[in-house]
């Protein structure tokens, strides 16, 4: 099955450089789940600051600066992830160094072509 | 079940041996068809269409000689139809085909777990919201039905339906495994199936007359040590149900309310619930790994192996609460390791313990009818008239209302 993990944080340090290196723990996770071949892709995210928000209102295209949800914590990157099931992926998400730091959220894709439940 | 085959039965009878047997097998039907067709509802189905086949059957043609394996097949042959019958895709022909064995499943002498366990972990994964969890493990493991659980919950039926439905949903969508955890998840997994069962016990237990919550909670942690046995902790959660529930006749009154331990009527405890939890804790204490439900275990058997209150071992009691504290720091713990010191050194011992918890959160009834109870043995009755007041504001039950109210009574 394939797994969505969001992990959230309040805001990168902006002083940071966000395309910088990312710090060795998260190095060594991702090197690991790659070796698994449990981790699929993954990114980090530029800050919450730099999105723009879409929404169409009869045709019409309405742009709001910032991210849909002005929350404290917000999405500082994701994985995409193939697991047996989701002990594995919760398992896996465990190990993120970031769930130390902020919530990770896994969430299970919608296969293609499946009825909704 | 010892009526053989082909003996005819009177129907009143043997409607009662049916549920009887489906009360006990219902859950390992249930168990064993998920794990063949791993579809929740069609398990559920086909084990209600076992019971409908057995209700019609077995008044005509006696019990058979082993209930289990016939409601089992019974339940299997009808999920094969239903199958059959939509049988249209590739993927229900796969489901088909690992449905061919034709042999029941038995409980396994090869080490293979029984698949009640798998359902018993399943439906108490963590990933579930609580409610889910003990709604899902009354309604699979215990087979009550889905009016029943509401009732014992006092919702709605649909409200419940909706419930189970959403429970279910979420481990099918959500990828829960059907196991028995591996070794490395298992002490961790095992203390959420206990959290599940203690809660269904408790919710029986203080709701009083809900007798149904506890049995079944004592069944399936019964159910637990035969299919886990040696884990000491789940020994202990046993013993401690079943010494509490020794105490149900004697803890309500005529009216329903709630009689102190030290008015108890000692007589009317259950002995052979006593003797069994005893036994247990003596087991489990002996294997050398104490745990919260050994302890608590432990503290229930001293005050049922007293004969009075007075002749209560408080010491040990209050020295078995510090330990639990130091493993579950919880308000309740400090509160009853306080009542326990005030018990052993006096009531002034046991206020200083209380005064210490002031930064625990509000809302909490038992705090301020602790705090008057010390207060009224010390003879301080306008400050624990306050506190009995403060109480009532926050009491859950009625039951709980009434004995405050009495309490405040006293000290006016």
């Amino acid at each position: 099955m394939q797994y969505l993990m969001l992990i959230y944080g309040t805001s990168h340090d902006e002083s940071k450089p966000a395309d910088g290196p990312a710090d060795p723990a998260t190095e060594a996770w991702v090197k690991e789940m790659d070796g698994r071949g449990v981790r699929l892709m993954g990114q980090r995210l530029r800050p919450a600051s730099s999105a723009t928000t879409v929404r169409v209102n009869d045709g019409e295209v309405l742009l709001t600066d910032g991210p849909f949800a002005e929350t404290k914590e917000q999405i500082l990157g994701f994985d995409l992830l193939e697991c047996a099931d989701l002990d594995e992926a919760l398992e896996v998400a465990a190990k993120h160094p970031s769930a130390q730091r902020g919530p990770v959220e896994v969430r299970p894709l919608w296969p293609f072509g499946e009825d909704a439940g | 079940m010892a009526v053989r085959r082909g003996r005819r039965l009177n129907t009143e009878t043997s409607t009662a041996a049916v549920t009887a047997a489906f009360r006990e097998e219902g859950g390992r039907v249930v168990a064993t068809l998920i794990r063949l067709t791993g579809d929740w509802d069609l398990a559920e189905e086909g084990a209600q269409e076992a019971l409908a086949r057995a209700l019609e059957r077995w008044p005509r043609d006696g019990v058979p000689a082993r209930p289990a394996a016939w409601l089992t097949t019974t339940a299997r042959n009808h999920a094969l139809t239903r199958l059959k019958r939509s049988a249209t895709e590739a993927a229900k022909l796969r489901e088909l085909a690992a449905l061919a064995p034709t042999e029941p499943p038995q409980a396994d002498p090869s080490g293979v777990p029984d698949d009640r366990l798998r359902l018993m972990f399943t439906c108490c994964h963590p990933a579930l919201p609580l409610e889910g969890r003990v709604a899902l493990t009354l309604r699979t493991l215990a087979g009550l039905t889905t009016a029943e659980i509401a009732r014992a919950f006092l919702v709605s039926e649909a409200t419940m339906a909706q419930r189970l439905v959403r429970t279910k949903r979420k481990i099918r969508e959500a990828g829960i495994p059907y196991r028995v955890p591996p070794a490395h998840l298992l002490p961790e997994r095992t203390a959420a199936v206990l959290g599940v069962l203690y809660l269904l016990f408790n919710e029986g237990y203080s709701a009083g007359a809900r007798h149904t919550l506890c049995t079944e909670a004592i069944r399936l942690t019964r159910t637990l040590v035969l299919l886990q046995p040696d884990d000491p902790e789940i020994e202990g959660l046993l013993a401690l149900l079943l010494l509490q529930h020794s105490r149900r006749d004697a803890r309500l009154d005529a009216d329903g309310d709630l009689v102190p331990l030290d008015e108890q009527d000692r007589t009317r405890w259950d002995r052979a619930a006593i003797d069994e939890g005893l036994a247990l804790v003596d087991t489990a204490l002996r294997r050398g790994a104490p745990g919260p439900y050994q302890l608590q275990a432990a503290i229930a058997a001293l005050h049922v192996s007293a004969p009075s209150a007075a002749d209560t071992d408080w010491p040990q009691i209050a020295a078995l609460y510090g330990e639990l504290a130091t493993r579950v720091p919880s308000a309740v713990v400090k509160l009853n390791q306080a009542v326990a010191v005030a018990m052993a050194d006096g009531p002034e011992a046991g206020l200083a313990l209380v005064d210490a918890m002031a930064d625990e959160p509000d809302g909490y009834h038992l705090l301020p009818a602790t705090r008057a109870d010390l207060l009224r043995r010390l003879g301080r009755h306008v400050e624990a008239a306050e506190e009995y007041r403060a109480a009532l504001a926050l009491a859950g039950t009625e039951a709980e209302r009434r004995f405050l109210q009495r309490r405040l009574a006293e000290t006016q």
